[in-house]
């Protein structure tokens, strides 16, 4: 089979079967499916929020949870401020609470991009190994930081009383949910795309295949990477909304270290530097636990070889076993 | 290529499952069976198992089948399994939550969904309190119980310089101030440390600079262990007296624990030396099952089981007679393994709450022994918040 | 006075407990250029074997013996089956493939061993207590440990700069088809050093057995501290990994122990205490952003690395 049909056949199938899934649903008579796809989707996201600072360009964040989790507390307290009826800051401005998700998703995209801003800036001072550790304590602090949050319930988490409210969609209902949730991974993996292929792009992949070379050129490296850094960081904040949405509770655990790992993992065993890989990562990823679970207790005996196996035995993780491809430079 | 697709159409298949006809009455368990805390689920489930093993499958001459998943100790897992439950397989009954958090992620939204939840551990206050719900039942105690009843044995007994340790989360919080509902007395440390710290060497030392007369503790799981071991080993057992909840105590940590735990006196509501004839013959049945002495978290799977089955008898199994259903569970019409025991208005416990030592029985085995009741009827600080709807 | 003497003596004795876990770690990285994630699961094996062999004979040296053996070997075995075939791939293969060892080790303990935490005792004869400070007695196993991570730290000395193999090794490290090319079989070597690593690593779980909880899981919990150590330190610098250690367990523990008195100073108490505890637990990891922002490659940088 030609390359571009090995690529495009799959995909294609997997797009029919995306959108028809709440019909499947409804033919099944099982309404499970839909909130679980839903949950499939945000992640989805998220790992391709990260593959483009990991996969296009080369840096390698153990800390992108901290995102995800600053994205889903802006959600839940601003609904729960929202809900009240109290202000969320009165000084210097005064910042109302707020239940509308055209509020709460661009403001939890916003906050998770501002926070990138602030760790990458200072991250990006180093490199390698030194990058996956820093980014990893940033993540920590805050984790440690929403711990400590009494007033948000600290470890204990929060709860939001309902879904937002979106103008024209009732998102209480799972199917029309699953559709935003569908719908804002489609158009970020078509954003990503132009993104990859436009000229900053281009610059970021040759930053990282040769940054000596770029930087020779005259290209501001570090404030494009920075750049890169911070949009992954607010897309993963807007999956970090839609999850506060999906499961209606927030807690700090979303942004420890292990889910971070997870997230990477869900890149990696997709195959990193190509969009569609890390949405097939966390899909495989997730529904192997989903699935593994219930065939027994003891499913990491299972899990963690099939992990060893895939790296072993497979170039490019799962997008490459699909399309025969080795992952982009890899 | 099609190998892929064959996979994708087998994973899909594996998830949708086989959709069987549901006759037997379905229990969801969310339950910690995997991470440090594993055990606890382990406990409380095969507490759970034991009842309906005696009555062959069934729970008050209804059959059961018993659902079980592990939330890793994560909320959104436990909310997920907890979806799964309700819409897949049409569970109107559940239980098993160990953890507080998990808690409050599933439980107040699957009970404004009408299904009955039975809490056979956690008990965070929101729930007793404003947050209470008329199909939300607590089976085993709220949060601050146990270290209740610590602060008022070491009230009582003339201790008046009381050093308290716990962990910087809400619970740990919880902990203090529940042990400060009942004690009077000065207190000359608070210290919040670490969740799942290691080493406690450095609060040990603060500890005894700071000359306290007893020291409480709130530090579950691992952290237990290691506090205890260190405190142990740095001298101290012997000159200062321990006191905490049941939960660092419980008889398979006390195992892992050994002797850096003997004299330390704990808070429970239930104990395996608890004389009463259902108490007895639980005991001996777990121990027959499963090879070793249950826990207080088996006593409260078990509890749980035993008090779904009263209710289960009483509506004959049909349990979307809700409100006779509801009416069954509040009025507790099962032998508790603890003895008396009754649910309150907000259908959380009114219960005996002891005091163990932790002592070393005649096989050399590290065990609890029940030195005193400190309530009798004993409910909890929330009650007057709770408004049922 | 005596106290803060105390808490000095208890962040040397952590930073030790941390230099006994990085060591392997750093060495590892240093000369196979090799992220293993599952460097945890050896220290947890470690106390785990200790803890039966120990239970079941009576005897903490045997224990000891025991622990060292094997996860010495089981280091080799993994190196064999699964870490040799990934040195000439990216960083990112070797993360997910340790990663899926952890699951791996970690259920397997709790299929073996159970889900309780076993027991494990300190020996005997250093269950006393030394009076070191005036009315503060010490355990004399924490000064244990201490001792053992030195003679630890002078071994690796030694064998580094005293050795054939040590001289092999470091050769290694810095040219490897030179040192394949002088006939030296590099895959044993390498399958030594990861057994090495894996040792220490075993070793520091072994002594951490009787303070700490043995549990399924455990050496995550010191994992992420151990890394810390190690890019604090400069990957793949021994000495780097001890001062970084000390340096840790220092402020590790003296932040728990006065942070909150600090903060009491100037906010009402309930308050300091909270965030006095906060401020405690990240503070390796202020640390470490610290360091990092102002070297980014930590306090030792390795040449090459």
């Amino acid at each position: 089979m030609p390359v571009a049909s090995r690529k495009w056949v799959p995909l294609a199938v997997l797009a029919v079967f995306l959108a028809a899934l709440p019909g499947i649903a409804e033919m099944l008579g099982d309404r499970y499916l839909v909130s679980l796809f839903s949950r499939l989707l945000i992640y989805a996201l998220v790992a391709v929020s990260l593959d483009l600072i990991l996969g296009y360009g080369g840096m390698v964040s153990f800390g992108h949870a901290a995102f995800f989790g600053v994205g889903a507390y802006t959600v839940a307290i601003l609904s729960f401020h929202g809900f009240e009826g109290t202000p969320f800051l009165e000084w210097p401005l005064r910042i109302e609470g707020s239940t509308n998700a055209l509020v709460t998703l661009p403001a939890a995209a916003l906050c998770a991009a501002i926070f990138a801003l602030i760790i990458g800036s200072l991250s990006l001072r180093t490199t390698g190994m030194h990058f996956i550790m820093i980014t990893l304590a940033f993540a920590q602090m805050l984790y440690f930081l929403y711990i400590s949050l009494e007033r948000y319930g600290g470890d204990d988490g929060l709860s939001l009383y309902s879904r937002n409210d979106l103008p024209g969609l009732d998102l209480s209902d799972d199917g029309n949910f699953y559709y935003l949730c569908l719908g804002v991974l489609s158009i970020s993996l078509f954003l990503g795309e132009r993104l990859i292929n436009s000229r900053f792009g281009q610059v970021i992949q040759g930053i990282r295949e040769n940054e000596r070379r770029m930087l020779a050129l005259g290209f501001p490296v570090y404030r494009y990477r920075l750049a890169c850094f911070v949009i992954a960081g607010g897309i993963a904040g807007l999956g970090g909304g839609l999850i506060a949405n999906q499961t209606e509770f927030v807690s700090p655990g979303l942004m420890h270290w292990t889910q971070s790992g997870e997230i990477l993992v869900m890149v990696l065993l997709g195959g990193m530097g190509t969009l569609f890989g890390p949405l097939l990562g966390a899909l495989v990823f997730l529904l192997m636990e989903e699935i593994l679970t219930g065939i027994t207790e003891h499913w990491m005996v299972i899990m963690g070889p099939f992990l060893i196996g895939v790296v072993l035995y497979t170039r490019g993780g799962i997008y490459g076993l699909i399309t025969g491809q080795e992952k982009a430079g890899g | 290529m099609k190998r892929v697709l064959t996979y994708w159409v087998m994973a899909v298949g594996l998830v949708i499952g086989p959709a069987t006809a549901a006759e037997p009455v379905k229990i969801g368990m969310v339950t910690t069976l995997s991470t440090k805390a594993g055990y606890l689920g382990e406990d409380i489930r095969d507490g759970f198992r034991l009842a309906m093993a005696q009555e062959g499958g069934m729970l008050g001459s209804v059959p059961v089948e018993l659902l079980v998943d592990d939330d890793g100790r994560k909320p959104e897992k436990g909310k997920q399994i907890a979806d799964r439950f309700i819409k897949r397989e049409g569970v109107q009954i559940m239980t098993g939550i160990v953890f507080s958090n998990v808690a409050m992620a599933v439980v107040p939204k699957v009970v404004r969904d009408g299904v009955f939840y039975i809490s056979p551990n956690a008990g965070p206050s929101l729930l007793a309190g404003k947050g209470c719900h008329p199909n939300y039942f607590n089976v085993a105690w709220q949060n601050d119980n146990l270290h209740e009843a610590a602060g008022k044995y070491v009230n009582d007994n003339g201790f008046n310089n009381v050093y308290l340790l716990a962990p910087n989360y809400p619970a740990g919080k919880d902990a203090l101030a529940g042990f400060k509902r009942y004690y009077q007395g000065a207190i000359v440390g608070e210290v919040y440390t670490k969740l799942g710290q290691a080493d406690y060497a450095a609060e040990i030392a603060s500890l005894r600079a700071a000359k306290p007369d007893a020291v409480f503790f709130f530090l579950p799981g691992g952290m237990g262990i290691n506090f205890l071991k260190q405190y142990s080993q740095a001298g101290l057992a012997q000159q200062i007296p321990v006191f905490g909840p049941a939960f660092s105590f419980d008889e398979r940590l006390l195992k892992a624990v050994g002797p850096a735990a003997l004299g330390v006196r704990n808070g429970s509501q239930w104990s395996h030396d608890l004389d009463n004839p259902a108490n007895r013959a639980f005991v001996a049945a777990f121990r027959q099952a499963y090879g070793r002495t249950p826990t207080l978290y088996a006593s409260q799977g078990y509890d749980a089981a035993r008090l779904i089955g009263s209710a289960l008898r009483a509506v004959d199994g049909d349990v979307s007679r809700q409100d006779d259903f509801r009416s069954a569970l509040e009025k507790a019409d099962f032998e508790s393994v603890r003895g008396n025991f009754r649910f309150g208005p907000n259908h959380h416990p009114v219960q005996d709450i002891y005091i163990r030592e932790v002592i070393e029985a005649a096989d050399g085995t590290v065990t609890n022994k029940i030195v005193s009741k400190v309530f009798s009827d004993h409910s909890d600080a929330y009650v007057g918040e709770c408004r049922m709807p | 006075m005596l106290l803060i003497v105390e808490q000095f003596l208890n962040g040397l004795q952590l930073g030790v407990m941390l230099f006994l876990m990085s060591a392997g770690l750093t060495l590892v990285f240093g000369i196979m250029r090799v992220i293993n994630l599952a460097h945890g699961s050896f220290y947890m094996v470690g106390a785990y074997v200790a803890a039966t062999l120990v239970h079941q004979s009576g005897s903490f040296l045997f224990g000891l013996a025991g622990a060292l053996l094997v996860t010495a070997l089981l280091g080799m075995v993994v190196e064999r089956v699964v870490l040799q075939r990934l040195y000439a791939r990216d960083h990112l293969d070797q993360v997910l493939a340790t990663f899926g060892l952890i699951l791996l080790f970690n259920e397997s303990t709790r299929m073996i061993w159970g889900r309780q935490p076993l027991f494990m005792d300190v020996p005997d004869w250093l269950s006393h207590t030394v009076e070191l400070i005036p009315g503060a007695p010490y355990p004399s196993y924490r000064l244990a440990i201490i001792v053992v991570g030195m003679l630890v730290s002078v071994f690796l000395y030694l064998l580094f700069t005293r050795t054939r193999l040590g001289m092999q090794i470091r050769a290694g490290a810095s040219n490897r088809e030179m040192i394949a090319a002088l006939g030296v079989n590099i895959n044993r070597l390498y399958t030594l050093v990861f057994g090495l690593g894996a040792l220490l690593a075993g070793l520091a779980g072994v002594m951490a057995g009787p303070i700490l909880a043995v549990e399924s899981g455990m050496g995550e919990s010191i994992l992420i501290l151990t890394f810390v150590v190690i890019v604090i330190g400069g990957i793949g610098s021994i000495r780097g990994a001890l001062i970084a250690a000390l340096l840790v367990g220092m402020v590790d523990t003296l932040g728990r122990a006065f942070l909150p008195a600090l903060f009491r100073l100037f906010l009402p108490v309930a308050q300091a205490d909270g965030v006095g505890a906060s401020f405690a637990s990240m503070s390796a990891y202020i640390l470490m952003a610290a360091v990092l922002v102002w070297r980014p490659r930590g306090l030792f940088p390795v040449a090459g690395s």
